[in-house]
């Protein structure tokens, strides 16, 4: 039975709980003003018994699909004859993987042998008896659940506040989930960073000047160990972040200004519209863009300017990120330069400042903070983007801040390690995550100071 | 001595205002300049975009006189459509419009004039009707990539034959079938109703867009109902405490995490721990809900606030429980807020490509995804791949695909502006 068609089944069971549970509110309550023996209003019944119904039922099937596989393979493996039993963790799991494919009827590879036949046939019965024992588990449990809750309900019975409590979890869990999303990230790349720093040591990752992760197939190869020193990933991401921010915070700024202090309002209400499409536009669109026109331009003018320009420059990346970045910039300063109470830019005026004296001698100085904290989370959105650098930029990891050379970054690197089919232990791979978790901690930092210095200057003038 | 300090800093304030006032209007001008950065790039932008893509809506194609032979279609006498060499027949009917091309080479030359779609158009045309064996039939194939390109002028007629794709003598039957009218171009309807092809001319992005389809289905069902609960009890049950700031934290940061992180989760979480199969629009759809809930908590949270305290307290007054107030009185009246900041963070993640990078969802798909769990990509993530491709043509074909994603993304905000505007109140 398909997991769909059990959900469905559950749903419908759940709905025919309701309408019993509300059914039975309603004959159990007796006398001439029935309604009003009843504790709570007959929906709630109902609710109660198809929470019942619905929650057990549903847990279990999770949990199944999360232990199955594991389960069906533990049995899978105990059956093998012994020798197969005895193979490396590596063979062990291609040899299951073959079961599965020859259980599933696709391409095997490797001569398919009698223990595999085998195996692949258990494994069918397994998933097969597996399937039918969820669903009797599952429809079981939601018949048993629902008429337990259904017996418990008299007149008396509180059935609002146990919904209400059960509701209120669910809230809880929801929030929670946020919570569980940063620890599943700390985790996820915690977790493969130690693996990684376990054959790279972490002084080596964080101060080496090369960097060159292919690792040789064979050890006595040329370049058998690869060399995993950042610092040319870090400064390449300093670079282009660095070009990107010296377009967008100076434009972004001056646009805030303008649209603040001297623009009229239909002005305002065209120029803010498209700026928000600047901000909407898919990052890969950007990369496109960069790569395909701007790379090109960049090239022409510096050539004929007598520069020699890499045709993967970090120029054109960081150009065009740069223009990515002037709507959040321009907002979070706008956002700014607006909370700054009136009467101080009043009292400029009215003093005989001009609008350019009030703007840069009375209003940014106290806009500052809030603007400086926009600054840092737009570093923080800089250091992370990945599609116009993946497009626009190199993969060569040069040691460079000469922008008319191709460098590479650290998103760049975790694309081209994680991209394509590789063994999940080789450290080439683990890099991927020990860069995941530099990229990580560094913008954490940044939008945590970041958005406690816009938050707390915010309060300031409230 | 009071009068002449007087005047002294009078004539200093008038000597002063002049370069003040120049000071100003460079600060206007300045300010009037950096608006115009972000204007006219858009304007830039857009225009290279549909100079590059518009052209990829119409596809070329060549009319040619299909004869469906029974020597190749039915060698034993009984129609045989597995093997039967259909490629031979398109290239046997372009070869009767040029009778005169008779060596081996020139031969090769003339059939890569047609793509090799031609082939399938006319099994599919056998295949619906087999009365058609023995008969002759006008058909139009779709033509190869770089005639296409010729007719859309993309490759310059005028450089070396050496130095464009496409040589003297293809140059000169192109030019022969534009002269008889057998070349003709139509809307390419192959863009939207095929999958991707290495083939130019033949690939779509259909199998795209049912990927992006799917997973934004997952997207939607999870990250709405989720983020919604999320924000009611943030803004309504937490108490003061410090979990519900860790929360609040949590959320915040979140929001600026940058999106490949979200990747590396789902590849360690969701394909190596829980081993949900790589590729498939359901990985996809759970990490692109893991991205947008902390954009539709915000927004959600916004909306709740936005109600005001006298209707919770109009219906607490009149008995209602906590959860009663919320759900019969708070919640209806946030919901366009709600669905505004849905519909913003559902087109975040149909824009959305890196982190779906890292969960296999690179690969080169031909079938059109049928489910949550086929092997599927998505249509930023097309765009990516053409990218990089090296054909003029698929150039071409970025451009008319980043015109949809961006058609899309339009619609959608513009939904949600309208919702806003729609159901806006002012308490």
């Amino acid at each position: 039975m398909q997991i769909t068609t059990l959900t469905l089944i559950i749903a419908a069971m759940a709905a025919g709980a309701f309408y019993f549970g509300r059914e039975r509110s309603l004959s159990v309550a007796s006398g001439p003003s029935r309604m009003q023996s009843l504790h709570s209003l007959p929906g709630y019944y109902g609710y109660y018994t198809a929470i019942w119904a619905l929650l057990p039922a549903m847990g279990l099937l999770l949990a199944w699909n999360l232990i199955e596989p594991r389960v069906i393979v533990g049995l899978i493996v105990q059956g093998l004859p012994d020798a197969e039993q005895s193979m490396s963790p590596g063979e062990l799991n291609l040899l299951i993987n073959n079961i599965r494919n020859l259980a599933n009827g696709d391409v095997v590879s490797g001569e398919v042998g009698t223990v595999l036949q085998d195996a692949a046939a258990r494994y069918l019965e397994y998933a097969r008896a597996g399937r039918w024992m969820l669903a009797v588990l599952t429809i079981g449990l939601a018949t048993l659940c629902a008429s337990l809750a259904w017996r418990r309900i008299t007149p008396k019975f509180r059935a609002r506040n146990h919904v209400e409590r059960v509701i209120s979890s669910l809230l809880i869990a929801a929030s929670s989930i946020a919570i569980l999303t940063t620890i599943g990230i700390v985790m996820s790349v915690l977790f493969e960073a130690i693996r990684f720093f376990r054959e790279v040591p972490l002084s080596e990752f964080l101060f080496g000047l090369n960097w060159s992760p292919q690792t040789a197939i064979r050890a006595d190869q040329v370049g058998s160990s690869g060399s995993f020193g950042a610092v040319p990933l870090f400064t390449g991401t300093l670079l282009i972040t660095g070009i990107a921010m010296s377009i967008a915070v100076p434009v972004g700024l001056m646009t805030a200004i303008y649209l603040a202090e001297y623009s009229s309002t239909r002005i305002r209400t065209i120029t803010k519209p498209i700026l928000e499409i600047l901000a909407g536009i898919p990052t890969v669109v950007y990369g496109f863009f960069a790569a395909l026109t701007v790379a090109p331009v960049v090239r022409r003018v510096g050539e004929s300017m007598g520069f020699e320009v890499a045709s993967e420059s970090a120029l054109a990346a960081g150009l065009v990120m740069g223009i990515m970045i002037i709507p959040l910039v321009s907002s979070l300063s706008d956002d700014a330069i607006n909370s700054v109470p009136r009467a101080m830019r009043d009292g400029a005026l009215a003093l005989g400042s001009t609008r350019s004296e009030t703007m840069t001698k009375v209003i940014l100085p106290a806009a500052l903070p809030g603007i400086v904290g926009g600054i840092l989370l737009a570093v923080s959105r800089a250091i992370g983007e990945t599609m116009i650098v993946v497009m626009a930029a190199g993969l060569s990891a040069n040691l460079t801040a000469n922008p008319l050379e191709a460098v590479t970054t650290v998103t760049v690197q975790i694309v081209t390690l994680l991209v394509g089919d590789q063994e999940f232990d080789s450290a080439k791979t683990l890099a991927a995550f020990a860069l995941g978790l530099m990229l990580f901690l560094i913008t954490l930092g940044l939008n945590v100071l970041g958005i406690y210095v816009v938050r707390k200057y915010r309060e300031e003038y409230e | 001595m009071a009068g002449e300090s007087a005047v002294t800093t009078r004539s200093k304030v008038e000597q002063s205002l002049g370069r003040r006032r120049r000071k100003e209007s460079i600060f206007r001008i300045l300010g009037i300049a950096s608006t115009l950065v972000g204007v006219l790039f858009l304007l830039v932008f857009f225009w290279t975009l549909i100079g590059q893509g518009a052209s990829a809506f119409m596809q070329t194609f060549i009319e040619i006189e299909v004869e469906f032979s029974e020597d190749i279609l039915a060698p034993s006498g009984e129609l045989d459509l597995a093997y039967a060499d259909f490629d031979a027949i398109a290239r046997n009917a372009l070869r009767k419009k040029f009778p005169d091309v008779s060596s081996r080479s020139e031969r090769r030359e003339l059939n890569q004039l047609i793509s090799v779609g031609a082939g399938y158009q006319i099994k599919d045309a056998i295949a619906g009707d087999p009365d058609l064996l023995g008969t002759t039939l006008l058909m139009q194939v779709p033509a190869a990539a770089n005639v296409d390109m010729v007719i859309k002028e993309n490759i310059d007629r005028n450089l070396g034959e050496d130095r464009r794709p496409v040589s003297d003598s293809q140059m000169g039957w192109i030019d022969a079938l534009i002269a008889d009218g057998s070349l003709v171009s139509k809307f390419n309807v192959a863009l939207f109703t095929n999958g991707d092809s290495r083939e130019p001319e033949l690939a779509g992005i259909r199998g795209a867009l049912m990927g992006s389809f799917y997973m934004l289905l997952i997207t939607i069902a999870l990250a709405f109902p989720i983020g919604a609960a999320a924000a009611i009890y943030l803004e309504e049950f937490a108490p003061k405490n410090r979990w519900s700031d860790l929360i609040e934290v949590n959320i915040n940061n979140l929001a600026a995490v940058p999106s490949i992180v979200f990747g590396l989760l789902g590849l360690a979480v969701f394909i190596n721990w829980m081993s949900i199969p790589r590729s498939a629009p359901l990985v996809g759809g759970l990490v692109l809900s893991l991205l947008t809930l902390p954009v539709i908590i915000i927004a959600a949270r916004a909306a709740i606030k936005a109600v005001p305290p006298s209707i919770r307290e109009a219906a607490l007054g009149l008995g209602a429980s906590k959860m009663q107030v919320v759900f019969h009185h708070v919640m209806p009246l946030a919901m366009p807020g709600m669905l505004t900041g849905t519909i913003i963070g559902m087109s975040r993640a149909l824009g959305e490509s890196a982190p779906l990078l890292m969960i296999g969802m690179v690969a080169f798909i031909v079938d059109v995804p049928a489910g949550f769990s086929d092997p599927a990509t998505a249509l930023p993530v097309q765009i990516y791949l053409w990218a990089d491709s090296p054909e003029r043509a698929f150039a071409e074909r970025t451009s008319a695909a980043i015109i949809v994603l961006l058609g899309f993304l339009l619609a959608m905000n513009l939904a949600a502006v309208i919702i806003r505007k729609k159901v806006e109140r002012k308490w």
